[in-house]
């Protein structure tokens, strides 16, 4: 399995852009861009195989427009900045937005992206889970065409635990009893102080059944199972069950925790599974995973879940096209495509049931894969996705993570009570814009 | 040195505003002929453009972001945009983050500004008495200088990344200086020390060549020592060079933002208040808030100036009083 699941993607093969590049100098192929000049700029975040993506499309364009892979910096404050300065500037050279699903409400809101009408609205949605199609909605309206999703789950070795733990609780104590019989004991996620960390706090809070924001996202609301989620934070981190540099993991350093052994329990999203399956060939079959544990027994954990959707901007001089370019993207053959080929699991329910290769022209093989091979864990996404939940949906997320983020680092200095009444208070003026971001 | 009539800065604003305004400033004096009159306007004309360009682009944002300071506007609620007064500057001034950062910021601006005097000074001496090969020791003393600041950054950001990062394995191979927080406002005072004290030790050596030989030979007559005619006879007739250095890097050092920026992104409460207006104006898109702090930095920013000239009497370089005694 040499391309696997990846978080966002790696360095580009430029192949195909450099192919297209020698021809257009050349001026032969219509594929290549002969459309008249008429170019849809897709602002998107780096992904190895997204320029074929393109060029499926540019080809399915026929010549009428040619659409154009801008990448965005690799980071994704430096993504969200790039496209807010500019539009903010009213920028008219961006036609389709690659946008995170906590970013939706922001731009809309503040008038940047279009709304998704008629047709449209239609196609942008038929057979999308509804997790990933609520990402894109704001006040009742659509605003971007979910493209791919994410969830995390729960990894353990079937050696250590045969049976992987189904609450919190049992996954502490598990961990306990695991350290004082020698054995590897770690529970680890991400702990450092960023949006991982803010992740790992909201899918809490909503598997205990409570609430950050209020359901129109105007207020906060911080109920007791919010309390309960920073009670659980607290535990797990201050009762030596996990890295004692969990403050500085983020996605791969904790990966990398549990590929070194360490760890008994990792809870991360499918990107893990290429890695261990290329580094530690020999322990793939007792690599195990499992749905997220549950806060109270017997209420299945609501996994917050993350991806892209597509939006369009309202400065865009071409919208029809940019709508056309943006759904020609997200369709199910180029979402399968970016599954199999960059790791980026698919909004679309029915391309999990999908059983033919990438090419079904030819036999299953490394190299031509199927939704099967690559993700062996595909019905445990999906379950998790039809209970996922979403991070809290308003304009100011940017601002409400970076002060989440701060008052719950470092995990283990957590008081409950006094924790939740600066986080009310905090995000409070976050919400309204008024409190200093730190 | 005692202090003098009015300070050297007021008297060169003073003198410049007399020439803008020209006659009409001073009633008493002659008449000028038509002939002067006829230039002075010709001069004004000739100044107008530049003086205009001036404003235009120094004066305005100025100005804007006064006025974005006084109001309640976030590019993500555009409807709700507002007058509101002063309320932002209580909201900033009232919050434990910006007092963290402006703590922060201090801190790193007495601590890297006095090691880069004490360096500075020793490098100038260096580089003033250097006898053979002066120009290349001269040059080397400055390249750190010449290297843009971020890309230092990087390197000595490289370089203290654990496992990797050839420092952090010499020396603390088995740590993460860069997310414990005194180490790493350390290393960020490091890095602000080696890409500073070349521009420490330049203006101290034009402080340097002012110091006449005749005197450190008189003085050596008399019996002082080198410490002595360090401490009694150059130091002071320095005066002027050494306190606009200080100046001029005390106010370079209380805006950091690059190091800071690569380093640590402001993570441990490792912020400098110009990272804090970046994280509100830039990231967080809030333009009253980011505008607050920005006109909050620029009044801190002329307060050391007005401390430094009013109270200690720096001299503008240059003037008439640097130096010619």
């Amino acid at each position: 399995m040499g391309k696997g699941i990846t978080r966002r993607g790696r360095p580009p093969a430029r192949a195909v852009a450099v192919f297209c590049t020698g021809v257009l100098a050349a001026g032969t192929l219509a594929a290549c861009g002969s459309s008249g000049g008429l170019k849809i700029n897709v602002y998107q975040a780096p992904e190895d195989n997204f320029q074929s993506v393109v060029d499926n499309c540019n080809k399915q364009a026929n010549g009428r427009y040619e659409i154009v892979y801008n990448k965005l910096p690799r980071g994704s404050d430096d993504q969200r900045l790039q496209m807010a300065r500019r539009l903010a500037a009213g920028d008219q050279s961006l036609d389709v937005l690659g946008l995170d699903v906590t970013w939706v409400p922001e731009f809309a809101e503040a008038g940047w992206a279009e709304e998704w009408t008629g047709q449209h609205k239609e196609t942008a949605s038929a057979g999308v889970l509804p997790a990933p199609l609520k990402t894109a909605e704001w006040n009742g309206k659509l605003y971007g065409a979910p493209k791919n999703t994410n969830v995390q789950l729960l990894w353990y070795d079937d050696r250590v635990t045969p049976k992987p733990p189904a609450t919190w609780d049992e996954m502490i104590a598990q961990s306990k009893q695991l350290k004082a019989q020698g054995k590897p004991y770690q529970i680890v996620f991400t702990g450092a102080q960023y949006e991982g960390l803010v992740v790992v706090y909201n899918t809490l809070v909503q598997s205990a059944g409570g609430h950050i924001l209020s359901e129109d996202g105007k207020s906060v609301v911080l109920d007791e199972g919010a309390v309960k989620a920073l009670e659980i934070l607290k535990n797990v981190t201050a009762s030596g069950i996990t890295d004692p540099s969990l403050t500085t993991f983020q996605e791969d350093e904790t990966r990398q925790a549990f590929q070194q052994g360490n760890a008994a329990f990792e809870l991360n999203w499918p990107f893990v599974y290429p890695s261990f399956a290329k580094e530690k060939k020999a322990d793939l079959p007792h690599f195990k995973w499992a749905k997220y544990p549950e806060v109270n027994p017997g209420d299945t954990a609501k996994t917050t879940i993350g991806g892209i959707d597509f939006a369009v901007s309202t400065y865009s001089q071409h919208k029809p096209e940019a709508f056309e370019a943006a759904l020609c993207l997200r369709s199910p053959e180029n979402q399968k495509f970016s599954a199999l080929k960059d790791g980026v699991p698919p909004t679309l329910e029915s391309i999990y049931g999908d059983d033919t290769p990438l090419d079904p022209s030819k036999p299953e093989g490394s190299d031509n894969p199927s939704m099967g091979s690559t993700y062996p864990m595909r019905a445990t996404i999906v379950d998790a996705l039809k209970t996922a939940s979403l991070r809290p949906l308003t304009p100011a997320y940017q601002s409400m993570s970076t002060v989440m983020s701060k008052v719950l680092s470092p995990p283990a200095e957590i008081d409950p009570r006094k924790t939740a009444d600066r986080l009310r208070k905090e995000l409070n003026d976050a919400l309204e814009s008024k409190g200093v971001i730190p | 040195m005692t202090q003098q009539g009015p300070s050297p800065a007021e008297t060169v604003v003073g003198s410049t505003m007399l020439q803008q305004r020209g006659g009409g400033h001073r009633k008493a004096k002659p008449a000028l002929s038509e002939g002067k009159k006829a230039e002075r306007k010709l001069g004004l004309l000739l100044c107008a453009p530049a003086a205009i360009v001036m404003l235009a682009v120094t004066g305005w944002p100025i100005i804007y972001s006064v006025w974005l300071s006084l109001q309640r506007y976030d590019l993500r609620f555009p409807a709700q945009q507002e007058f509101v007064g002063f309320d932002n500057y209580a909201a900033v001034l009232s919050n434990g983050y910006w007092w963290t950062a402006f703590g922060t910021t201090m801190g790193l601006t007495v601590v890297s500004v006095a090691i880069e005097f004490v360096l500075g000074m020793a490098l100038a001496l260096i580089m003033h008495r250097t006898i053979v090969a002066r120009g290349l020791v001269r040059t080397v003393a400055l390249i750190p200088y010449g290297i843009v600041t971020v890309v230092a950054a990087f390197s000595w950001y490289y370089a203290w990344t654990p496992k990797t990062g050839y420092l952090a394995n010499l020396l603390a191979p088995d740590s993460a200086l860069l997310t414990e927080k005194l180490p790493s406002l350390l290393l960020i005072v490091i890095a602000e020390v080696w890409k500073t004290t070349p521009f420490m030790a330049l203006l101290l050596m034009a402080g340097l060549a002012l110091v006449p030989d005749d005197l450190l030979k008189a003085a050596s007559m008399d019996g002082a020592n080198a410490w002595q005619r360090f401490t009694k006879v150059m130091v002071p007739v320095m005066k002027p060079a050494i306190l606009v250095a200080l100046l001029f890097r005390t106010l370079d050092a209380f805006r950091i933002f690059d190091n800071i920026f690569v380093l640590t992104k402001g993570a441990q409460d490792t912020s400098s208040v110009s990272m804090q207006t970046y994280n509100n104006l830039v990231k967080g898109l809030n333009l009253g808030i980011g505008s607050t702090m920005a006109v909050l930095i620029f009044l801190t920013v002329a307060i050391i100036a007005f401390v430094f000239i009013k109270l200690f009497g720096t001299a503008a370089p240059g003037s008439d009083e640097g130096g010619k005694r």
